[in-house]
């Protein structure tokens, strides 16, 4: 049955339309000579030269990359572990709060998990800068990670670990040997959704930094305020451009693995 | 003792970082404004005990809110201006997960791919993205005014119209996803016998595909409305002076005014109306699993 009609055809047309242009836009105007955005005066890359001698956004970029690292990698240890708990540990006295507070983070406005985060720092006296965006972020990015882990977590056959457990290994090696490399695709999901919201948060970072750690959602927002810049439509075209290629990549091995688990499936059936 | 331990760290990390914050908010929003550092007085320490604090409780922040109209009129333009991009979301996510669910099947991986890299792709910059274009010279106006539909250059740059446009923009993907998860799932063969028994395509539609697809548009809705509730970036970026939302009163009161305790009375109260679409929320997703099974 196919119902594939012209008003199929014209809402996706128009639905990708909208979601595109703006970002072909932005891009295009980024090698526009003119320093007006929206005058369009000739190819040139010369923003870019600009931008790569700009030090205050190659500092931001450094400090931004190493709170991303940080605090995704910290995240993934914690949110597999919560993950963890949530499926695997049955019931225990404070269960109702655990999951609770594995949940809110995700529906909760930025303003306020950064103010409360910012009140928390000042009341124990810790001083801001990379450290505390750091503890900022890894305390929501663990949230996302363990609802990507626990949902592979649920649909994975338990027997498989019941096995290892009888075969002889500790649980520690189950783990190791047995659930570590099922789970492993969400994890690695996990990390890069951590870590790109590490790199993406502009709220929770502006309430939560002092001054000697400016993130580069911190400054392209103070940049952007006073208007449009041709330079931040460079640095936007590499952001795209870096995110573009690791989502065209992920996909490609995905529809790879994919095809060869069909072509075994169809090798075993037909072997039978 | 390996459980607890695996239990004990997570557990130990929320309630410091994410449990405890938040009755301090509360303590805080109780306090008097006072210039130091920190800016504020606490009204009450634990020391006391629980009578002392009882006794002294002060919701004079909480007045101030109910008094000053800025406060009133912000909570409920974010809830209208949230609730409308709602309506406006779904108005364009829908055709847009139908027109994917009917695609034909070598294409839906691709399709999919391109819904989900928006979301990847910087928040910030999608928002920025819009600027350029709905400027007074932007290019919306300057396309406008070739096609000669207007004379004069509109504005929409730092009106409350860009904000629907930047949230409708940045959160369509949180729309499509679970709207197009529900339509795939579909049986395809309930419109043919739809259509057999003398429905017309646009009646089998409503009378079948659209409540099929009920759980979808739900979530999809309170996926773009609670976000957008506590919005800062857009209106702070698209909406001008005149736009007012809580996320941006907030965000001023504290780094503009530094009144910390009404900041965190503000952040108080946005709590308490978030509570309601979220416990919706919630029961509509287990209503879903529960169908599911």
């Amino acid at each position: 049955m196919n119902r594939f009609s012209w008003f199929n055809a014209v809402s996706l047309t128009f639905g990708f339309a909208f979601l595109y242009i703006p970002m072909i836009i932005l891009v295009t105007y980024s090698f526009n000579e003119s320093k007006l955005v929206t005058v369009w005066a000739g190819f040139s890359t010369k923003w870019y030269g600009e931008l790569f001698r700009d030090q205050a956004f190659l500092d931001a970029a450094w400090v931004t990359l190493r709170v991303a690292v940080f605090s995704s990698t910290l995240a993934t240890i914690l949110g597999t572990m919560a993950a963890y708990v949530l499926i695997r540990a049955g019931r225990f006295t404070g269960r109702t709060l655990f999951s609770g507070m594995i949940y809110a983070p995700l529906v909760m406005p930025d303003v306020i998990t950064g103010l409360a985060l910012l009140l928390l720092f000042i009341g124990v006296g810790l001083d801001r800068g990379v450290l505390t965006v750091v503890l900022a972020h890894t305390t929501f990015a663990m949230c996302y990670v363990s609802v990507v882990v626990s949902s592979r977590l649920a649909t994975f056959d338990q027997s498989l670990e019941e096995a290892a457990l009888d075969l002889g290994c500790s649980p520690a090696q189950a783990f190791r040997l047995v659930t570590l490399p099922i789970i492993a695709p969400a994890v690695i999901s996990g990390w890069l959704l951590a870590f790109t919201l590490s790199l993406d948060d502009l709220v929770i970072a502006s309430f939560t930094t002092g001054p000697s750690a400016t993130t580069l959602p911190i400054k392209i927002f103070s940049a952007v305020r006073l208007g449009v810049s041709p330079e931040i439509n460079a640095l936007s075209t590499i952001m795209i451009g870096i995110v573009t290629a690791g989502v065209i990549t992920a996909s490609v091995i995905s529809k790879r693995n994919m095809v060869r688990q069909r072509r075994e499936e169809q090798a075993a059936a037909r072997a039978q | 003792m390996r459980k607890f331990f695996l239990i004990a760290v997570p557990y130990a990390w929320l309630l410091a970082l994410f449990l405890i914050p938040f009755f301090i908010v509360l303590k805080i929003s109780l306090s008097d404004v006072a210039l130091a550092r920190p800016p504020y007085v606490p009204q009450f320490s634990w020391d006391d005990g629980i009578m002392a604090f009882l006794r002294d409780l002060d919701f004079e922040n909480f007045v101030f809110l109910t008094e000053d109209s800025l406060y009133w009129k912000a909570y409920l333009s974010s809830v209208s201006i949230a609730g409308l991009s709602t309506i406006l979301t779904l108005t364009i996510g829908y055709p847009l997960a139908y027109g994917m669910a009917r695609a034909p099947e070598e294409w839906r991986a691709t399709l999919m791919m391109l819904i989900i890299l928006p979301f990847w792709t910087s928040f910030l910059i999608r928002v920025y993205a819009w600027m350029g274009i709905l400027s007074q010279e932007g290019l919306l106006n300057q396309f406008l005014m070739w096609t000669g539909l207007i004379s004069e250059p509109l504005m929409i740059l730092n009106t409350p119209t860009a904000v629907y446009i930047g949230i409708v923009y940045t959160y369509l993907p949180f729309m499509v996803l679970p709207i197009y998860s529900a339509l795939d799932r579909m049986d395809g063969s309930l419109i043919e016998a739809a259509e057999d028994l003398g429905c017309s395509r646009l009646s089998a539609f409503w009378l079948v595909t659209v409540p099929l697809s009920r759980n979808g548009i739900i979530a999809g809705c309170f996926l773009v409305f609670i976000p957008a509730l506590g919005e800062f970036v857009i209106p702070s970026l698209l909406g001008g002076s005149g736009t007012l939302m809580i996320g941006k009163v907030l965000w001023e009161e504290f780094f503009s005014n530094r009144d910390w305790p009404v900041a965190s009375a503000v952040a108080v109260i946005l709590l308490l109306i978030l509570v309601i679409p979220i416990v919706l929320f919630q029961r509509n997703q287990q209503d879903a699993e529960e169908a599911a099974k």
